[in-house]
């Protein structure tokens, strides 16, 4: 059903566009290159040469969302915030990236200008640089369009920052609203004919982590709730500190969007994905006003205290109802939607 | 005029809930037997184990999970069935969601698609016809499971395959039939059920009235009752009213979206594609009589039963020997009595029925209580 | 298996027998098959897997939510005396 003999021919992206010669060099130059432009990238050795001080915070993430663009985001976005916010969640100022692409013969170019420009808008925000690079591509139907990785390397401003660092009496606060990225995922695929205002919470949380260590915020644990969500953080903490987590379900806030969305599927939305909001536990006595800082961020005005650490139900997490009975919140398990980020 | 919100919220008000569960308290408290209450469909379980209304409920007033699960009564051997079907080459197998995680006796369908089959998950069977339609020189068969409540759906889709000529669209029928069940749990001389709350939407479909037969011939009072947190609460303060009169009823407490007749449009489009079935083997409960449904003759050349007969002669299997699933589906044993709960057999590797769907009684009770 | 949210009909396409529905934000095109009255915007109904399944009677959910609050007062009243 092809009509790619009609029409006018678009520029996309040929195997010859990863073969090391001339096209892979025009493709390098004036697209990546263009939009991360910095000192370091555009010396073209064979490896970054970079200056580090400190306690150094590194992590790597691969990016095969499908699809590739949804509402509040592209994949470019996602591969820059999501390491950006692996970083920032060890409380390390996210310094430098490297930046690897596997493309799809046939991706068209104005699609990956697109995500690429999307890449550098989203680095300004934490002040990042992509040092270092790669680009690979593979034979139609040997990936799905485009995969990107990511990986990068960050100073520790604060340190002890773990999921082994949760106290008993510790408050448990969220950022914002959870869900709205598995929910975005969800809407924009194929087959489900869904419309809504709905968009991704994908954003750089350097931003607010950055003022809330300048404020000297006394963090324990903080964690980006993206694949299996707010559940799979709060299971993950309480097994690894060896506590017990307490969560009023009537505190979580949820946009009528998620919640509808969950309703017609199913699904929970302390299951779904986040790419922007984060779980921190601190002591009570400062949550408020770390509250307060965080509410000042875009996105983040539905944060919220949720709930504390106690030492019953130790390596669980109990879920109370407003109407007094409770239950254990679990790992989410099966399949919830495919490729996500 | 009620506004929309209203419908959910005002089912779920914390308050209304609270004052529920006191006025059940209240009249229960005197009543000297125990009230056994089997809700049927995974649905009410679902509800009651994640709102955590058995937490509120007086000693002697018990749940009994019964086997209104589709996925959960699955038997092995038919699960069988579509990872042979869904093997043959050109062969795309449509199925609803939560199917592809139940193993049959050689891999669930989730790792046959990992083995290369093209299975695909579906939220809206009419998604099978854009299937068949995008691939005419593949055959597609829709593996249909579900109650009542999903059998319509399923006529439309034949209704449309027969309409619009799609030759290439085949179907496996597993619909299963509530009543049938409601008989099986109530035939064990040690069945303790004296209480039914009634599911909410095969009712919608199949109407209160086949409750009717249940009510006379077992004496228990059956409530039709919808999926909110309020709407089962007060459901079971219902059926306690009629056990403190010493009545039984058939009531309906979802009115607002079941009549004693139902969706008769719904069930003529089941009756013109789908006949009953002369027994069908539940997983849990056994062969039951008469409890499932299958195509019609005149619909053989649609039916992947009939055309690929010989491929599919599977024998049937039973769960291990220590699943007491059968047990815990009539109410003489619960999760926690099974001697492999929660050890060999977990919501990842489950042994038996009611462990492997989410509506599941085993399942629930894993992931939700013991706090 | 079970799930069903009330939905508001929006929109009709009567040509194609569905229907476009709304829930909490979320709008989604459903089946009509199933209906055998048609279905107006504004209707309030049941959604089960791409379906439209039922209409939901407005009167008589509003009367269960009277009583309901009803129980709340009176109980709400005893606890109180």
């Amino acid at each position: 059903m092809s009509h790619a003999f009609d029409n006018k021919p678009e520029k996309a992206v040929q195997l010859s566009h990863g073969g090391g010669g001339k096209e892979m060099n025009k493709l390098i130059k004036e697209i990546f290159f263009k939009a991360f432009n910095n000192p370091i990238l555009a010396s073209e050795e064979d490896a970054a040469v970079l200056h580090l001080e400190g306690t150094t915070a590194f992590t790597t993430d691969s990016f095969t969302v499908a699809p590739l663009f949804f509402a509040g985001g592209n994949i470019g976005k996602l591969a820059v915030a999501g390491t950006v916010n692996d970083l920032a969640m060890m409380g390390a100022e996210p310094q430098y990236l490297s930046c690897s692409f596997i493309i799809e013969e046939g991706f068209p170019m104005t699609q990956l200008k697109q995500i690429v420009e999307t890449m550098a808008d989203e680095l300004h925000k934490s002040s990042t640089r992509v040092v270092c690079g790669d680009t690979k591509v593979v034979p139609k139907g040997c990936a799905d369009g485009l995969f990107i990785n990511t990986s990068g390397v960050g100073r520790i401003l604060c340190p002890n920052i773990s999921v082994k660092n949760l106290q008993v009496g510790d408050a448990i606060l969220v950022s914002g609203d959870i869900g709205r990225h598995g929910a975005a995922i969800l809407m924009a695929r194929e087959g489900l004919n869904l419309e809504s205002e709905l968009v991704s919470d994908c954003a750089n949380l350097w931003p607010v982590v950055e003022q809330l260590i300048a404020c000297n915020i006394d963090i324990h644990a903080m964690r980006d709730a993206t694949r299996g969500g707010l559940a799979a953080v709060l299971n993950e903490w309480a097994s690894a500190s060896n506590i017990g987590i307490t969560v009023e379900e009537s505190k979580i806030p949820v946009s009528d969007e998620v919640k509808g969305l969950c309703e017609l599927y199913g699904f929970e939305p302390h299951d779904l994905a986040n790419e922007g909001t984060f779980i921190m536990a601190l002591p009570l006595d400062v949550a408020q006003g770390a509250l307060e800082i965080i509410k000042r961020y875009g996105n983040c005005e539905q944060a919220a205290i949720i709930g504390q650490v106690d030492d019953t139900h130790t390596g669980k997490v109990v879920l109370k109802t407003p109407w007094g009975s409770s239950r254990y919140l679990d790992l989410p398990h099966g399949e919830l939607l495919p490729r996500i980020c | 005029m009620i506004e929309l919100k209203q419908l959910y919220q005002g089912f779920r008000d914390p308050e209304t809930i609270h004052k529920l569960a006191q006025a059940i308290q209240t009249l229960a408290q005197d009543h000297p037997e125990t009230i056994h209450i089997m809700e049927v469909c995974g649905g009410h379980t679902h509800t009651i184990m994640k709102y955590g209304l058995n937490q509120l409920l007086p000693a002697n007033i018990e749940f009994v999970h019964g086997p209104g699960c589709p996925v959960c009564v699955m038997p092995k051997e038919r699960i069988d069935h579509a990872a042979i079907l869904a093997s043959m080459p050109d062969t795309i197998l449509v199925t609803l969601g939560d199917m592809i995680r139940v193993p049959g006796s050689k891999g669930s369908l989730a790792q046959f698609r990992a083995k290369g089959c093209d299975i695909r998950p579906i939220y809206d069977p009419l998604d099978t016809l854009t299937i068949a339609k995008d691939n005419p020189d593949k055959t597609v068969i829709f593996f249909a499971i579900g109650f009542e409540t999903s059998t319509p759906m399923t006529a439309v889709l034949i209704e449309q395959a027969e309409q619009q000529k799609i030759n290439n669209l085949l179907f496996h029928i597993n619909h299963v039939l509530v009543p049938p069940a409601i008989d099986a749990v109530m035939a064990d001389p040690q069945a303790k059920v004296n209480a039914f709350i009634g599911p909410a939407h095969v009712s919608v479909i199949s109407g209160a009235k086949i409750y009717r037969s249940a009510v006379e011939q077992y004496g228990t009072p059956v409530v039709v009752s919808g999926f909110e947190p309020v709407d089962v609460m007060e459901s079971i303060l219902r059926i306690v009213k009629q056990k403190v009169a010493g009545v039984a009823e058939l009531d309906i407490q979802y009115s607002r979206a079941v009549s004693e007749e139902g969706n008769l449009a719904a069930q003529k489009k089941i009756n013109q594609y789908m006949m009953v079935r002369p027994h069908f083997r539940w997983r849990g409960l056994g062969p039951l009589q008469l409890s499932a449904l299958m195509l019609k003759p005149q619909y053989a050349h649609r039916d992947a039963e009939v055309q690929f007969k010989d491929l599919l002669q599977v024998d049937d299997i039973d769960d291990h020997k220590a699943c007491q699933c059968g047990d815990i589906l009539r109410g003489i044993a619960k999760p926690k009595d099974c001697k492999v709960f929660g050890r060999g057999c977990t919501p990842e590797t489950p042994l038996g029925s009611c462990m492997v769907s989410s509506e599941g009684a085993c399942n629930a009770y894993y992931r939700y209580n013991g706090v | 298996m079970c799930l069903s949210i009330p939905s508001q009909v929006v929109e009709l396409h009567n040509e194609e027998q569905a229907v476009t529905v709304e829930t909490m934000g979320v709008k989604r095109k459903v089946s009509s098959h199933l209906m055998g009255e048609p279905l107006a915007i504004g209707d309030y109904v049941l959604i089960h897997i791409g379906f439209v399944m039922n209409k939901i009677d407005k009167a008589d959910a509003e009367q269960s939510l009277a009583l309901y609050q009803e129980i709340v007062d009176k109980i709400g009243h005893q606890e109180h005396s």
